[in-house]
Parts: structure tokens; sequence; C-alpha cells
């Protein structure tokens, strides 16, 4: 099936998000935007009263195919705190697994006037295929598909680095592991990018990390040594222990004696780097526990804004919905005058 | 039409300090609402008899026109110190429906349960869609239908009546 370019169904007619599948096709204005309003949104956290009016009436659903406590709660807490209702649909006890069809759940869930489907699935391009199959009135946020993409989690990231180190430029950032089966390293590698970050490394084994990954301007490391000397910031990802009994990896313990980021490690990097990890940690296996508990560790940083980068994403894309059907509207009427006339 | 911006900057300060001291107002927090509440704020701030910051909001998530404008596309920060039980004085540069005042105070509630809250406004246009108010102000004007006022800042601060679109 021919899918429609992704930023032509992201934006709409004045350039705004109205859903927020992929960080591809996006500018860096757009992304300093998100980066901008997310950080008005964690000064929130000043208020005895950490919410705010503006999804007010608004209800969001979260479409969860796929397991994941922690992404939903901070989206759940991310459509509360922006005053929506939130329903969250256990896709596991629902109608998809008692036979009914993707399309149907959805019109279904859209006649309950929902605004808003934030979509967990692990098929690459799912997001994408709900936006182009629902409604136009329906935003849809995209909370991790298969391989494909993590665009929340990835800006999360961006705005964990901005608060740290200021400006992304002159910036060097080693993402260390399964790149090759992660969705938030190939997001991430598209916010850096656009956002302008000087060197990209990624580390791991050919195993993990393979060539075909040169294309996107990154730098290959196989050597952790060479991909952590002088590096500003350091992104663990999580190792998929399933991976481990694969001939992927040869077992734990070779990996971390390998990879593993250790006090001694750490000081390859610069003294002031700072370390992140989207979570869970697998402690003793892509890290150790006194560098996720150590004062580099930004690690629970990245959770609180993880809400606050969801707040702006949901906010923007309901907002540039609003405009997209005043737009609408509008080209209609100016039709209907033309015929009258 | 001419304004006298610093003729009507003088008037709103000495009846603000008139209105503090009638309703024995001390050490208030003095807030401007973004952007040109902020300016007037600034220039007015000295002659307050206070020892706080000025502090600032910016009433963008509260406004109750979402769903008909979307989201306003610059947020300016909102920095308040706690609000509990401390008079707060509220300055805007122009006050036409009350709706910007209303928004104001719901954010300022989410902060704290202030003892009293006060307004201050420079231009008073008198069209009211609320029940709001002002306690103090700098100059009244009666526009026409078309007109509306344009604060420019902050340095210079300028403000010009113009037709609207």
């Amino acid at each position: 099936m021919m899918q429609s370019e992704p930023r032509a169904l992201q934006l709409n007619e004045q350039g705004q998000l109205k859903h927020f599948l992929t960080l591809d096709g996006l500018d860096k204005t757009i992304l300093t935007e998100i980066l901008d309003r997310a950080d008005s949104f964690l000064s929130m956290g000043e208020q005895s009263v950490k919410k705010v009016p503006l999804l007010r009436g608004k209800t969001v659903v979260n479409l969860f195919f796929e397991n994941s406590t922690r992404t939903r709660t901070t989206f759940e807490l991310a459509a509360k705190r922006l005053s929506a209702d939130v329903i969250n649909l256990d896709i596991a006890t629902s109608a998809t697994s008692k036979g009914e069809s993707l399309l149907d759940t959805l019109k279904n869930l859209e006649a309950m006037q929902s605004d808003m489907f934030v979509v967990r699935h692990g098929d690459s391009g799912a997001a994408h295929f709900i936006a182009e199959h629902c409604t136009p009135n329906v935003a849809i946020i995209n909370a991790g598909d298969g391989r494909h993409a993590h665009p929340t989690q990835a800006m999360l990231d961006m705005l964990t680095i901005r608060r740290h180190k200021g400006p992304f430029e002159g910036l060097k950032v080693a993402i260390v592991g399964d790149i090759l089966h992660s969705r938030v390293a190939r997001s991430q590698i598209h916010a850096l990018t656009t956002l302008g970050v000087e060197e990209i490394r990624l580390v791991g084994p050919k195993t993990l990390v393979p060539d075909l990954f040169e294309d996107t301007g990154v730098t290959i490391c196989h050597e952790l040594q060479a991909g952590l000397t002088d590096v500003d910031v350091i992104v663990m990802l999580r190792l998929q222990k399933e991976r481990m009994q694969g001939a992927l990896l040869p077992s734990e313990s070779e990996f971390y004696r390998l990879y593993g980021l250790t006090a001694e490690t750490m000081a390859w990097a610069k003294p002031d780097a700072i370390v992140m990890h989207p979570g869970p940690i697998n402690r003793g296996v892509e890290i150790a526990s006194e560098v996720a508990d150590g004062p580099h560790s930004v690690i629970l940083n990245q959770v609180t804004n993880g809400i606050a980068v969801r707040m702006a994403v949901m906010s923007m894309a309901m907002s540039g919905q609003v405009q997209s059907r005043e737009y609408a509207e509008s080209k209609a009427s100016e039709m209907a005058l033309g015929e009258e006339i | 039409m001419n304004l006298d911006i610093d003729r009507a900057l003088s008037a709103l300060a000495d009846n603000l300090v008139e209105h503090c001291q009638k309703k024995q107002i001390t050490n208030p927090i003095v807030v401007g609402i973004h952007s040109g509440g902020v300016w007037v704020a600034e220039r007015i701030l000295s002659q307050l008899a206070t020892q706080e910051a000025l502090a600032t909001l910016d009433i963008t998530f509260y406004r109750d026109d979402f769903s008909r404008m979307g989201l306003h596309p610059k947020v300016k920060q909102t920095v308040l110190p706690p609000t509990e039980d401390r008079h707060v004085i509220l300055i805007d540069d122009v006050l036409m429906s009350g709706r910007t005042i209303r928004a104001a105070m719901n954010e300022i509630f989410d902060f704290g349960r202030p003892a009293s809250i006060s307004l201050a406004i420079l231009y008073d246009l008198h069209q009211a869609e609320l029940p709001i108010h002002a306690d103090a102000v700098g100059e009244v004007i009666n526009l026409s239908a078309t007109q509306r006022i344009k604060l420019s800042g902050p340095s210079p601060l300028v403000v010009n009546v113009v037709e609207s679109a």
C-alpha cells in the first residue's frame, strides 16, 4: 500500500503540526518550537495546581496495541495535566482480539467523538496507517511503532540534552547498544541531525550496528573507547534480553564487558558528559548501577521532561487540528459564495 | 487620536499608590501580563512600595478561545512566586473585554490563594464583556468600532490608535 509523505500528512495548510507520527520531514523550526513549548510546561511544576485548561472538554484515547506501562502513564499524565478526558484502551482484552478489524475499532472510537489517539503498535507504520484512515478531525500521536519511530521519546531526549548542555551545535553524542532494533535510535538520529549536533556516533557490535546506518551521516564505532572519547552526551539503549539467545550476541556478560557503561569506560567521555537511557534499565547489562545512579546520570530528568514534551506535542497537534478545520470551513464558505454569485 | 503615554503612566502610578493606601496593601506581588502589561509594570514598579521583583504572567494556556483560535505561537515564561495569602497587583496595558484578566486570575489561583487581587490598567476602553473592572486606570478611552489600541515596546514604549482590519 502506498503511504502519503509524512510531512504532508503531519502538517496542516499553515505548516503547523496536526499529527505527530515521525520526525522525518520536520524541520528545525518545528522541533525547536516543541522544545520551547515543553520548557513552558516544565515551569508549570512550580504551581500548586499542575494543570492547565487547554484540552478541557477534549477526549484522548490511549490506544496501546503493545504493552508499555511507563510510556502510557506519561501520556496519560500529560493529557490529564492539559485537562483532557483520557481513556486507556487495553487492546489485548478489546474487540480486536475478538476478531474486529483495526478500522472497525477506529470507527467506533471516532463515533465516541474522540479528539486524539495516542497509538503504540508493534508494526512499523501503524500510526501512519491510522492517520490516513481516520477522520481528519482526530489528531494521531505516535507513541512508538515497530522498529520505525518513537518521536516523543527522541524529543524528550533532545529537551534533556538542551537543558543540560545548551545549544546543539558543537555537541558530540554517542548512542550505544542495539541500534538495529531501536526505533528510539532512529528518531534520535533524525532529531540530532536536524538540530545540528557536530557529531553522532553509533556504538556497538557489527550485528547490532550495521554499516547501512552510514548513509545517515553518522560515525560508526565498533569499539567503545573510540565511541566514547570526548563525547558530551552518552545515550545508552536498552538491550532486549530475547536477542541474547539469538546469533546477534554471545551473552549478557560478554556485551557488558565490551560495551557496558561503567565508571572506568565513562572516563573516556568529557568530564561533564551526561548519561541518558530511555528505560527500563538493565543494570549490569548495558550500564553499571554506579553510573545509572551517579552524578552524570540524567535518566530521571528524562522522565520528567517526557511529560512536558508530550504536553507540548498534544497541545500543538490539537491546535493544528483546530486551525486546519477553520481553514477548511473558510474555503468551503468561499466556494459556496462563489456558487451563489 | 493623540495619546500621551507618559501622562497615562503617571496617572496610573498615582491612582495605584492611592488604591494601595486606601486598601492598606503593603509589599504586594506586582504581576505584569505579557507583553504590554510587563512593559507598563516595569515603568511604574519603582513607585510602588514593594520588596518583590516584578512577576510576569503569560496567559496563553488559560485562554478561553483555544477551541476556536488554536494555540498562540509564542508562549513566554510565567514567573510568579507563591501567592498564598499575598496581595497581588495585576497590571495590563489595555482592558477591553475582560477575558485576558479572567484567564490571568485563573492562572494566579493555580499558584495559590492570594489575599487579594487588584487590577491596574493603562488604557480602559470600557468594552467589558465580563463583570471585571480596574481598580486603578491611567486613562479611559472611547474608540469607534473599527479602532483599537496598539502598544509597542519595550523601549521606546509607544502607543497608537490603529484601524482594525
